[in-house]
């Protein structure tokens, strides 16, 4: 193995600039499949990571009645805090969040929005809540930069909103937008006003309720409890997966164009080394090579191009990753447009266990399109081969 | 006993019929002998030279080499025999180019799995016998043909074989080169004893054999000891 190796490796670079240019198309695969798989993974922590400092903290329990894909659920999504919960929220590492729907009434034009309580104390979600803590003359409240682009609100701006109590009864009030937060979480900021808890309590006369409640300890061992459904951190981020997954299929297909064409260049390499090298096969065979050895060793051959290109790859792959890693992708796409968490920029993470797969996987492709070709080795007759015959 | 086969017949398919390239042929050859398989293209000469060299297998009949039997072996049991008692010459070298010279002499033993030393030592006495001593850092497509067939003498002596075959080893060489190459494997015939069996129709080499056997029409036609 170790001679088929040797062998192998001193035929490849005496072909001189066939091997160069196979190996040079092949690291652009490598590097192109590390990098785009690199801004999945970089998108999928941005994302989860977004989603819990903003959103899901560590986990969250749900009202038994509450669907997120569901407004209609709403009016009865509601229930009063679990009393074994209060030393959790008063120590801080549980949040309760109060969800109504309501309108909005902007400038002569009305918008269905969530009206959402929250304490304005509280540290566990990023949403600068202190700023309902704010003096004003009507309702504090805090907005994300797309619901304040949508409505052209700005701080300081005085607005109406609408909605209904547990009654059903329907009442309105002003509210001040005391800041505006920017976020790549579209589920805190599309259509969305935050309000203090206890002022959305009382406007909907649901005093200790809440829809969701929000825990920070993600590791800790929790079980549901009466009314509320627990949904863990993995629940629900599941969404965010499904749909990198879904993205990742889409750009496996480049990638895997780009890695055809690379290994279609091996495949020719192989297939007219087979014919060109008929003397050098036979030759093998009489200094006594088994014509299956000699298939393993031009397999062995054409899978070294994938060894040098990774190697070739790291030469320029390294630093380019590394400048790409730091300064990002931008897309030119906002959250708001993809429905979901997704930063302006976007950050590739490289782990080892992608460039440790992709070459694997490069590895594995270049062996079998370097296998195809050489079973014919084994078809040949050695004593054609040695003269060069074509067969 | 070398080689010795009886009633050896090979035949080839040739579309839907086959063509018949070695007849019934019955040869012995002892050790140390210096011998060739001569005749006119198409008489069988190389079909029998690739069978003695376990590359091919016969028709019919039985063909024993080293005492093995051809007709017999397994691919790995001819390998093996090729590996560790055959060695070859062939009429356009057959070297390996992006090697060196003396790296094409080694391949040999790299496949006998010799250690470094060992293999270091029998390179430089294979390439002393042949000359080439000053040339063991260039590669064939620096060599002239002469010397191409030099190392090809180099690389099939290097293991000390029982049994060389050689298929025209001097019809891409000129008369000198020929006579150079031919007085060589006649020295290492004398000094370690090695079978040698040619297949040509170059009066040169006749002119060196000790033993002539003629082939006509893939028969036996004659066979003559000098």
């Amino acid at each position: 193995m170790i001679l088929a190796i040797k062998l192998a490796f001193k035929n490849l670079i005496g072909a001189g600039l066939r091997t160069w240019l196979n190996v040079i198309v092949l690291s652009f695969s490598f590097v192109i499949i590390i990098a785009t798989r690199g801004i999945l993974v970089g998108w999928d922590r941005q994302a989860k990571n977004d989603m819990t400092d903003w959103e899901i903290g560590g986990g969250q329990y749900w009202n038994i009645n509450y669907d997120p894909y569901d407004a209609f659920t709403l009016t009865d999504a509601h229930g009063t805090i679990p009393a074994e919960f209060q030393a959790e929220i008063d120590a801080g590492n549980m949040v309760p969040v109060l969800i109504t729907q309501g309108t909005l009434f902007n400038e002569g034009r009305m918008q269905s929005i969530l009206i959402k309580g929250i304490n304005p104390d509280q540290t566990l979600l990023e949403l600068p809540t202190h700023k309902l803590d704010t003096l004003v003359e009507a309702i504090p409240a805090i907005i994300g930069s797309n619901m304040a682009n949508t409505n052209k609100l700005k701080p300081g701006d005085y607005v109406t909103i609408r909605w209904r109590d547990t009654n059903g009864t329907f009442d309105a009030t002003d509210i001040c937008i005391t800041d505006i937060f920017t976020t790549n979480v579209p589920t805190v900021d599309l259509a969305q006003v935050w309000i203090p808890m206890e002022n959305l309590q009382s406007m909907t006369l649901m005093p200790d309720e809440a829809t969701i409640l929000t825990f920070r300890d993600k590791e800790k061992v929790r079980e549901e409890t009466d009314n509320w459904k627990l949904m863990t951190h993995k629940a629900l981020v599941s969404d965010i997966e499904e749909m990198i997954k879904t993205k990742s299929v889409g750009q496996s297909i480049f990638y895997t164009i780009l890695l055809i064409l690379a290994l279609l260049a091996i495949f020719d390499t192989q297939v007219l080394s087979i014919f060109r090298r008929q003397k050098e096969i036979g030759t093998y065979v009489a200094l006594g090579y088994t014509q299956r050895e000699v298939v393993g060793l031009f397999t062995i051959e054409g899978a070294m191009h994938a060894i040098l290109a990774a190697l070739v790859g790291a030469i320029y792959g390294i630093p380019f990753l590394a400048w790409f890693a730091s300064k990002g992708i931008t897309l030119g796409v906002s959250s708001a447009d993809y429905g979901f968490a997704i930063a302006d920029t976007m950050y590739p993470v490289y782990s080892g266990g992608l460039v440790i797969g992709t070459t694997i996987i490069v590895l594995i492709a270049t062996a079998i399109v370097s296998y195809w070709p050489s079973r014919r080795i084994a078809k040949m007759n050695p004593t054609e081969a040695l003269r060069g015959k074509l067969q | 006993m070398i080689i010795k086969t009886h009633n050896l017949t090979k035949r080839f398919p040739m579309g839907k019929s086959e063509f018949t390239a070695l007849k019934g042929i019955d040869l012995s050859l002892g050790v140390g002998e210096f011998a060739g398989l001569i005749g006119p293209s198409g008489s069988g000469k190389t079909t029998l030279l690739n069978i003695v060299g376990s590359l091919d297998t016969p028709s019919e009949g039985e063909v024993i080499v080293l005492d093995q039997s051809i007709g017999k072996l397994t691919a790995k049991g001819a390998a093996k025999l090729r590996k560790e008692k055959i060695g070859f010459i062939f009429q356009s070298y057959n070297l390996l180019a992006v090697h060196t010279v003396y790296e094409n002499v080694e391949f040999p033993l790299l496949l006998l799995k010799l250690s470094s030393n060992e293999r270091k030592k029998m390179v430089m006495d294979a390439l002393e016998w042949v000359g080439l001593l000053d040339k063991i850092k260039q590669k064939p497509p620096q060599l002239s043909g002469g010397e191409c067939q030099r190392v090809a003498i180099a690389r099939a002596m290097v293991k000390k074989p029982s049994l060389v075959v050689a298929d025209e080893p001097t019809a891409n060489l000129d008369a000198a080169n020929s006579h150079n190459i031919l007085q060589t494997m006649a020295k290492l015939n004398e000094e370690l004893k090695t079978t040698f069996l040619f297949a040509t129709h170059d009066e040169k080499v006749i002119g060196y054999l000790k033993r002539k056997i003629y082939l006509k029409d893939g028969k036996l036609d004659k066979d003559e000891t000098i």
